[in-house]
């Protein structure tokens, strides 16, 4: 795929949300539209996500996450969305400039009219920092174990604990089971389920797999791979209630504390952020606090249903598409003014051609080296001398002004650029 | 006939490393051998990072003179190995009037160990240098020689650049017993059988009594380990831009606030005595006490900062200081002992050891001339060791040229540290090949970043796996018993 040097939307991210504002942005009239993703293949974390519970709201239907991610996919590409792929955005600049990198692609940098920002969200670390004891192997987050047993086909250990009753541990929780590994126990530091209910039900009742409420891990022994933890009973506070201490063996710890927007990037571009949320402050046309710079899907806050990913995803897309187009109006209208011949620079740098149906426009500028002698100062189109006039001489030291009128305005319409220039008589 | 060297470093922490690098220098064959899966895991690898001026050793010990001596040495020595090392300059931070004639003392004590440009400040300067410092604070020493350092870098950097001037490393071999002839040691028994040696090196760290002991040297020394616990703090929420030590106690230099050179702020150690060598296990406790130091300097840290915390064991020798008059119980040993021949003996090389690490290397190079052993310079000697690429550090321009020469640099794996591919391949066939995952994490930095490595972990695995051409299920996090995978799912067995 040839890449081009300025796109009209840009999208970065390809799960649900990327893949809705890639497909809402064709249909509201954006040409050019790509998607950059870093991962190998379209669809984000859809792609690990091998259970059912997706579609319900949008296509009344149960699906599985990689052919809920696939429908889009299926109807992004019929709408020639392009797609740069194992590609990873490292910088965007308020003025939309993006440069990504890529082993395949290598180094990218290009300019969009309008960008939605679709990176998702990740998991949350904090407490696996601070949770005492040794730093072996098996201390994994939920997701990361989710990517090796459903991505790579590999089992990351044979006795679990799971520390945290977010979504994605319970779903694991059942997978491993599924697997013929042992979950020994999910531990939930706060006094009630963090996940959903129906993932309580139907991923750990249905398995026994015992739910400890107002339970953390107070240590985790082993010095090379994970041999046991100590679980503890907290109080109010979160403090360990001494005395309540049990050692479980096991050879992996899985976390599943939560998620957080994922801004790396979105700070990078200057867009302002929500401390609460993590992600950008929108408006209800999603666009973030920098003119252009859109956000969908859970890189603005964590949704709970796939399907409102979507339709964020959807509306970003659209409201993408608006202002690239009217970008590429104010493009049009506008042309360079460039310096020729003996001439530095002129200001305006550029003009509105519909400024000139209605009134003069004064060009001005300095010349490179004086001249003393009667010379000509000449503005061109590509093909036509649109006006001139001459002066005296021409000195470094004195602006030199030029007025296009009105009366010029046939000639300059068919113009993509001006340039400004001196020429000896 | 077992292979034989004139010399075996035993052990491979930045001491021993260090001493491989300088002794490579001369027509010597060299062995060093260390017994973990990479080297530098040991106190090398925890610690502060500080290369420390000199003001706080007692002014007569091994630890002052190594430390002053070694300070010098450390422009020169970043700029060939390619060591991360900047000079900062480093605080002693009095809070309340209390403790500000204690600044007093320790200027007189630098002054006395030969620390150059060290002087007082005032409240409102120090107040001015660092913003976030504890407003009650009443003045501050200022030594401008400290600096700080990446720490992974300095022991392999020094074994990497051994290696490129013929050294030999062997790891995953661990020193068992001295072969001797008499009272002279002849060779060395390792778990990966018998090498002969006209000299071995001992810089085994927190084995180096039993190391010594071994060879009927110094039976009443004795190491103890000291624990220290440390936070790191995530650069995204809170950034310290200076090395702040609190007023030391009698047994520590106390919980410091201090800068990493990766812009993350650093909070610890504290210290406690311990029995286990190898119990490197944060304490819930202790975690509570670094917050109490932290917020003695700044109080505006909090744990909800941490982005990792680990622990480091100092190697806390008995040895008293063998300099007439000076009455301290805790010196390096830097020696060759007269009860056998043939033993360069270290020990109790606790902190400054990262900073006087150069300077012991020196050290053992002037007693083995000493001893009568006609060291001769090789011609060929090749002190720079070369550096690699880091993606991260590179302006836009610089980064697209790389990847138009190796692609492998286009694709990012950490995406918090901004590793490449390219990177973590170069590290696994470097001159001493990275072999696990905390091997490539010391080398890059890959992983320390706040996602803890949950997004690029699989990567790496991957990746190492098709360079090793072995399985997934081989890769390790730190040597045999820490592999990550246990085996296939069922889908892919089926
Ligand atoms: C491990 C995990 C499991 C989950 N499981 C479930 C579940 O079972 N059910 C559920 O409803 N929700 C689940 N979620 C929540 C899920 O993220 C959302 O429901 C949904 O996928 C969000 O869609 P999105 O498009 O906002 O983000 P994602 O699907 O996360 O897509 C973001 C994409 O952006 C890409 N990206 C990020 N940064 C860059 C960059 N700099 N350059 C290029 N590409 C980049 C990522 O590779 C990714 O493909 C899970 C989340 C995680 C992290
Ligand atoms: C908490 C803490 C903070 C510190 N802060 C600083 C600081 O800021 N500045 C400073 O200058 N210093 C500091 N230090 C001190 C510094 O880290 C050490 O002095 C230095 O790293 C010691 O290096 P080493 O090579 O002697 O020991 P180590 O790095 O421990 O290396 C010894 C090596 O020997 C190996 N070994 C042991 N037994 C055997 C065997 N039988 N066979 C083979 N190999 C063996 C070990 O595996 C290990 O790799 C600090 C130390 C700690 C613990």
């Amino acid at each position: 795929m040839a890449l081009k040097d300025k796109y009209d939307v840009v999208i970065i991210g390809s799960g649900p949300g990327g893949l809705a504002a890639a497909i809402s942005a064709k249909k509201y009239g954006a040409e050019d539209v790509l998607i950059i993703e870093r991962d190998v293949e379209l669809g984000g974390i859809l792609l690990q996500c091998i259970h059912n519970g997706f579609g319900v709201e949008i296509f009344k239907e149960d699906l599985p996450g990689p052919s809920y991610a696939q429908r889009f996919i299926n109807e992004a590409m019929l709408l020639k969305v392009e797609a740069l792929l194992d590609t990873m955005v490292l910088d965007i600049t308020p003025q939309r400039r993006i440069f990504a990198s890529s082993k395949i692609n290598g180094f990218v940098d290009i300019q969009a009219r309008a960008i939605v920002l679709a990176m998702g969200c990740r998991e949350r670390t904090r407490a696996q920092v601070r949770l005492p004891g040794t730093r072996p192997a098996g201390v994994y987050t939920a997701g990361t174990a989710q990517r090796w047993v459903n991505v790579e086909g590999y089992m990351p250990g044979k006795r679990f604990v799971i520390l945290g009753s977010g979504d994605i541990g319970m779903i694991m929780a059942r997978r491993l089971t599924f697997e013929g590994a042992k979950v020994e126990r999910v531990l939930e530091v706060m006094p009630y389920l963090t996940g959903l209910t129906r993932n309580y039900v139907q991923c750990l009742l249905d398995y026994d797999i015992p739910l400890q409420l107002q339970h953390t891990v107070k240590r985790i022994l082993g010095h090379q791979r994970v041999e046991a933890i100590e679980a503890v009973r907290v109080n109010e506070k979160w403090e360990p209630i001494p005395g309540t201490e049990e050692i479980i063996p096991c050879d992996t710890l899985l976390l599943s504390v939560g998620l957080i927007p994922e801004n790396e990037l979105s700070k990078k571009a200057g867009v302002q952020l929500d401390a609460l949320t993590g992600g950008p402050v929108v408006d209800n046309n999603f666009e973030t606090s920098v003119p252009g710079i859109f956000a969908a899907g859970n890189v603005v806050h964590v949704y709970d249903l796939v399907d409102w990913v979507t339709e964020a995803g959807l509306a970003a897309g659209k409201s993408a598409a608006r202002f690239a187009l009217a970008e590429r109006r104010r493009e049009i209208r506008h042309i360079p003014l460039l310096a020729g011949h003996n001439v530095r620079y002129v200001v305006p740098h550029e003009l509105d051609k519909q400024t000139l149906m209605e009134e003069e426009v004064r060009l001005q500028f300095r010349v490179k080296q004086p001249v003393e002698e009667p010379v000509w100062v000449e503005v061109h189109s590509e093909n036509n001398l649109i006006t001139r006039k001459s002066e005296r001489y021409v000195r470094p030291g004195e602006m030199v002004t030029i007025v296009l009128t009105p009366r010029h305005y046939e000639e300059v319409e068919r113009a993509t650029s001006l340039t400004v220039s001196i020429v000896e008589r | 006939m077992p292979e034989t060297y004139d010399v075996i470093v035993i052990g491979g922490g930045a001491v021993g490393c260090m001493v491989a690098r300088f002794l490579s220098r001369y027509r010597l064959s060299i062995l060093l051998i260390e017994k973990e899966a990479d080297i530098g895991m040991g106190a090398s690898s925890a610690n502060s990072a500080i290369i420390h001026a000199g003001y706080d050793p007692l002014p007569g010990t091994l630890k002052a003179k190594m430390n002053v001596a070694a300070n010098l040495m450390w422009d020169t020595l970043a700029g060939e190995l390619n060591i991360p090392f900047e000079r900062r300059g480093d605080y002693v931070v009095a809070i309340g009037p209390k403790e500000l004639p204690k600044l007093e003392l320790l200027l007189e004590q630098g002054r006395r160990n030969g620390v150059p440009g060290m002087h007082i400040i005032s409240a409102e300067e120090m107040r001015h240098r660092e913003p976030n410092i504890n407003p009650d604070v009443s003045g501050a020493l200022w030594a401008p020689t400290g600096g700080i350092c990446d720490p992974f870098a300095i022991s392999i950097a020094a074994a990497e650049n051994a290696v490129q001037n013929g050294v030999r490393i062997l790891l995953e071999t661990a020193f068992e017993d001295f072969i001797m002839d008499g009272k002279r040691i002849v060779g060395i028994k390792t778990n990966r059988g018998d090498f002969g040696c006209r000299w071995a090196v001992n810089a085994a760290g927190l084995y180096a009594d039993v190391v010594m002991h071994k060879a009927g040297v110094r039976p009443e020394f004795k190491i103890t380990p000291r624990r220290g616990e440390y936070c790191i703090l995530d650069r995204a929420e809170i950034t310290v831009n200076n090395v702040l030590f609190p007023v030391p106690s009698d047994i520590s230099k106390g919980i410091l606030v201090t800068a990493t050179l990766h812009g993350n702020t650093i909070v610890g150690p504290n210290a406690q005595d311990i029995e286990d060598k190898e119990d490197r296990a944060v304490t819930y406790d202790g975690l509570g006490e670094l917050w109490d130091g932290a917020h003695k300097l700044v109080p505006s840290l909090s744990p909800r900062h941490v982005i990792a915390v680990f622990a480091g064991l100092r190697a806390s020798g008995n040895a008293p200081c063998e300099t007439p008059g000076v009455d301290y119980n805790h010196d390096f040993i830097i020696e060759i002992p007269r009860e056998v021949q043939g033993l360069v003996n270290l020990g109790g090389i606790e902190s400054p050891g990262l900073t006087s690490a150069p300077a012991i290397a020196l050290r053992v190079i002037e007693l083995l001339k000493e001893a009568g052993e006609k060291l001769e310079e090789k011609p060929d000697w090749q002190p720079i060791r070369p550096p690699r690429p880091r993606f991260r550090d590179l302006p836009h321009e610089e980064q697209k040229r790389l990847i138009a020469l190796d692609p492998r640099y286009g694709r990012i794996v950490c995406r918090c540290e901004m590793v490449t591919e390219g990177e973590i391949v170069a590290e696994i066939h470097a001159p001493i090949p990275a072999r696990t995952y905390d091997a490539i994490k010391r080398r890059t930095w890959l992983g320390t970043g706040r996602c803890l490595g949950s997004f690029d972990m699989p990567r790496v695995v991957d990746i190492l796996a098709q360079e090793l051409g072995v399985s997934p299920l081989a890769i390790t996090k730190k040597g045999p018993g820490s592999e990550f995978l246990v085996r296939p799912t069922k889908q892919v067995e089926g």
